[in-house]
């Protein structure tokens, strides 16, 4: 069977650092993937590059295929790129939705290459093509939310928009990047009981990225590990004790294990932030 | 933490102080306004000395003579309606421009071009541009048209590019992410961002081209600035406070008016 994500030798620098660091790794269609590692290790990356969103370095023989489709090669995307992410996807952090239009038109999105262009600039679609659009919505459990506008939605409500917008596009692959970071317990397992559904229903190949080990455990039966860029794990979830991720991550590991999302953010929080002078200074003295 | 700790001296190193480069700058303002006194002709005592003659000047203003008010009235109308069309005819052209202007949406050899025969467009004054197209197609608010239409572009182009540069790009990802192309990424991802400030700028500029519409007319091109022109010209006092007076009111009226319509908008 042919793989639904192969990626080869991917190799991204952000200026002297390596952001991926020779990335292989292969997905078969149908799985649910979890995608972890601490801030920095790669996960957005190497998702971003799945979708022709973000380019491998020029001079890598970095390649990455998706559904059997060429995304990009040597930091080159494919020609059809356009084609290739029809079939791809793609959930994000921030949701990415355009506030100030309703819901609605927002699922509607999804169904841009399918329309012809001037029907899609004048958003001209059809009843049938709006009814896909409320049905996705209804699945997502947010039928009665169709008219209003995606700014007035709270964030796990956005986000469920955003999944139905891929379930509009028909995509056999669905990536999301860190969907449950910016959401309440409550909303965050909304989200991933439903892209755990369309794994299930709509064989759709799932890959996610996580920053808890416990929720990856819980969702996906295969967990990829990022460290640094690298892949330091491929393998069965339940393998990743917390004995394991010691030994992978070291003194990194507590970012990536049990602690609820708002302590872990806040800890992010606490070391970005350099204390002020002054207070160092006051603190000194 | 030690909230009632003195500061340290170090940081007392940060607070704002008047410094020499202050000074220079101050300086160079005044020195630039002592060289320009000259070329200006500065003559304020003559307003002390005219002053009697300036009074019976602006007696003779008085009381307005509305007895052409018909004229008037039909004549602002005209201004009314050339800048309306000219500034639909610069919006129609400012959203191409102003997307394709906007360093976010093209590369910079579309994006530089573009910006400078904008500000091309924006130097010339609609007056200048006026008295160009009152040759090209005659004495008549359309002239008057042509002018505002193309000074207004420049201005509009700018400002819509300028907002286009300024919204976020991760909705704009969310679409591109579906497979859209680019136009479908700016009908879905960027103009329900702009649009607001859009709507804005061009009710600001309605408002501006109102007033600047009264005045192209003084070139020929058509409007109250024609009948303002030739009762100045002759010295009809009275007549021109009557035509000043329905100017300020009909623009202290659109002024309103648009200033509501925007607060509702955005």
């Amino acid at each position: 069977m042919q793989p639904a994500i192969r990626v080869t030798e991917l190799l991204k620098s952000f200026g002297p650092s390596r952001a991926l660091d020779r990335v292989t790794l292969e997905i078969m269609p149908g799985e649910m993937v979890a995608l972890i590692g601490a801030s920095g290790s790669g996960k957005s990356t190497l998702l971003r590059h799945l979708a022709g969103l973000v380019l491998a370095d020029r001079d890598s023989r970095s390649e990455i295929e998706v559904n059997g489709q060429l995304v990009q090669k040597s930091g080159r995307l494919a020609a059809n790129i356009r084609e290739v992410r029809e079939s791809i996807g793609f959930v994000f952090q921030q949701f990415n939705l355009v506030g100030r239009l309703p819901v609605i038109t927002n699922v509607m999105a999804g169904m841009l290459t399918r329309v012809p262009l001037w029907r899609s600039l004048t958003r001209w679609f059809h009843a049938s093509e709006y009814s896909q659009g409320l049905e996705a919505l209804a699945r997502v459990g947010m039928a009665e939310r169709a008219a209003q506008r995606a700014s007035t939605l709270s964030g796990g409500q956005q986000q469920r928009a955003a999944i139905a917008r891929t379930l509009v596009q028909r995509a056999k692959v669905v990536l999301a990047d860190e969907p449950i970071a910016s959401l309440d317990p409550e909303s965050s397992r909304r989200v991933m009981d439903i892209l755990s559904t369309i794994n299930r229903e709509d064989h759709c190949t799932v890959v996610v990225s996580l920053h808890q080990v416990n929720v990856a455990i819980k969702y996906c039966p295969r967990t990829i590990a990022l460290r640094r860029g690298q892949v330091v794990f491929d393998g069965p979830s339940e393998r990743l004790t917390p004995a394991m991720l010691r030994e992978l991550y070291g003194a990194e590991a507590d970012e990536i294990l049990d602690l609820p999302d708002h302590i872990s953010l806040l800890q992010d929080r606490r070391d970005n932030v350099a204390p002020l002078p002054s207070i160092q200074a006051a603190q000194a003295g | 933490m030690a909230a009632t700790a003195p500061l340290p001296l170090a940081a007392t190193a940060n607070l704002p102080k008047t410094s020499w480069s202050t000074l220079l700058v101050w300086g160079a303002v005044l020195g630039l306004l002592a060289l320009s006194w000259q070329g200006a002709d500065m003559r304020p005592a003559d307003l002390v000395r005219d002053s009697g003659n300036m009074a019976k000047y602006a007696a003779d203003f008085f009381p307005p003579n509305f007895a052409n008010w018909q004229l008037y009235l039909k004549e602002m109308l005209v201004t009314l309606q050339i800048a309306l069309w000219g500034t639909a005819l610069a919006v129609l052209c400012s959203i191409p421009l102003g997307l394709l202007a906007a360093s976010n949406i093209t590369p910079w050899w579309i994006h530089q071009p573009v910006r400078r025969v904008m500000d091309a467009f924006r130097a010339i004054n609609e007056m200048v541009f006026a008295m160009l197209f009152v040759v090209a197609v005659g004495l008549g608010p359309f002239a008057g048209v042509l002018a505002l239409w193309i000074h207004t572009t420049g201005t509009l182009a700018k400002l819509f590019s300028e907002a286009v540069e300024a919204i976020d790009p991760q909705p704009v990802e969310g679409i591109r992410a579906t497979g859209a192309q680019k136009l479908e990424e700016i009908v879905y991802g960027v103009i329900p961002q702009v649009m607001p400030l859009w709507v804005s700028y061009t009710l600001y500029r309605f408002e501006a081209n109102v007033r600047s519409a009264s005045v192209v007319g003084m070139v020929g091109a058509g409007g109250i600035g024609v009948v303002l022109w030739e009762i100045i010209r002759g010295f009809y006092y009275a007549e021109t406070a009557a035509v000043l007076l329905i100017i300020i009111v009909t623009v202290t009226l659109i002024d309103f008016a648009s200033g509501r319509l925007r607060r509702t908008l955005i």
